[in-house]
């Protein structure tokens, strides 16, 4: 028996099936999720991937927080289901209030997709433990809308309790504040990002390099263990 | 009949680079004299029966939860009165 890992599709999801491939590549099997869904098939987790959901219309994710599949995922996320929101699914997160503050357009205007390096802070999350903390990483990161903001308690209070997943290395590629590239809620299951892990899974392509993929083998360990 | 006006404006604390990138396109277009621009969004609904109290409070809190990200949004809502004779 293996893990089931939910990928969510809302209309304009991009990287769906790169999400789906990255978990088979990690021994997990992927589920594909609608976003009409009203349950979500006794998966073990869910991935929320990156794209243009509703093209980005009023905020990114927005309108994507709303949709039925995301009813389900509120209430188990909040008892304790494994999310990882990446990019646009990182939006519909904060969007949605299972991880704090937003994103704003990147600070220079300009879509921006470059290899990104990044250093693991929280390397406890259920989607990061096969990483080290303090470890660097390269992935690649590719949207509009990805400077990071939240207000200075929220901030402080992230710092504090360690919730500061990641941070971007070297150059603060939109302006978040404080360098912070991800974050995680409390309890450390839902854990949303702007860099793409899921495409950097392969040796052939991306950066060359898998530092994606422990994403994806942290969850199944920890599902396969439980 | 009415129009009810939801303007959403990003909060004065945050950085609006879009606001930004438009007052400093300004001069190149010969207005001179503005120092500051913020950019943000007004939402007109058409509202069928009256906007009573009850109306205004449900206009109120879907501005709250959905037209507005209170995260880094402020919100204003008005009633506009739409006339007879021009629809």
């Amino acid at each position: 028996m293996t893990a089931r890992i939910g990928v969510v599709t809302f209309p304009g999801s991009l990287d769906d099936r790169d999400t789906q491939r990255a978990i088979r590549l990690a021994g997990a099997e992927p589920v594909a999720l609608w976003h009409k869904d009203k349950n979500l098939h006794q998966v073990d987790a869910v991935v929320l991937c990156g794209g243009f959901s509703y093209g980005d219309y009023l905020r990114a994710g927005a309108i994507a927080r709303f949709s039925p599949v995301m009813e389900p995922l509120l209430e188990q996320a909040k008892a304790g289901l494994p999310v990882l929101g990446i990019c646009n699914g990182f939006q519909i997160l904060t969007e949605a209030h299972l991880l704090p503050g937003t994103m704003l357009r990147n600070d220079h205007l300009h879509f921006i997709c470059r290899d990104q390096k990044l250093r693991v802070e929280n390397a406890e999350t259920s989607w990061t433990t096969d990483y080290t903390a303090g470890q660097e990483i390269h992935i690649p990161l590719k949207n509009n809308d990805g400077q990071y903001v939240a207000d200075a308690y929220t901030l402080d209070q992230l710092e504090a309790e360690g919730r500061v997943a990641f941070r971007y290395l070297d150059f603060n590629p939109n302006g978040s504040q404080r360098d912070i590239a991800g974050v995680t809620n409390e309890a450390g299951n839902v854990v949303g990002l702007m860099p793409h892990p899921e495409h950097a899974v392969e040796p052939l392509i991306g950066t060359g390099r898998t530092d994606g993929l422990p994403f994806f083998t942290s969850i199944l360990k920890k599902l396969v263990n439980v | 009949m009415a129009r009810v006006v939801v303007d959403v404006m990003l909060k004065p604390e945050i950085l609006d680079p879009q606001g930004q990138a438009v007052q400093r396109a300004l001069p190149r277009l010969g207005f001179e004299g503005i120092s500051d621009v913020r950019q943000g969004k007004r939402f007109e609904l058409e509202v069928d029966g009256p906007v009573d109290e009850a109306a205004l409070a449900r206009i109120h809190d879907l501005a709250e939860s959905f037209l507005a990200n209170t995260v880094i949004e402020d919100f204003s809502v008005k009633v506009e009165e739409v006339a007879e004779a021009a629809k």
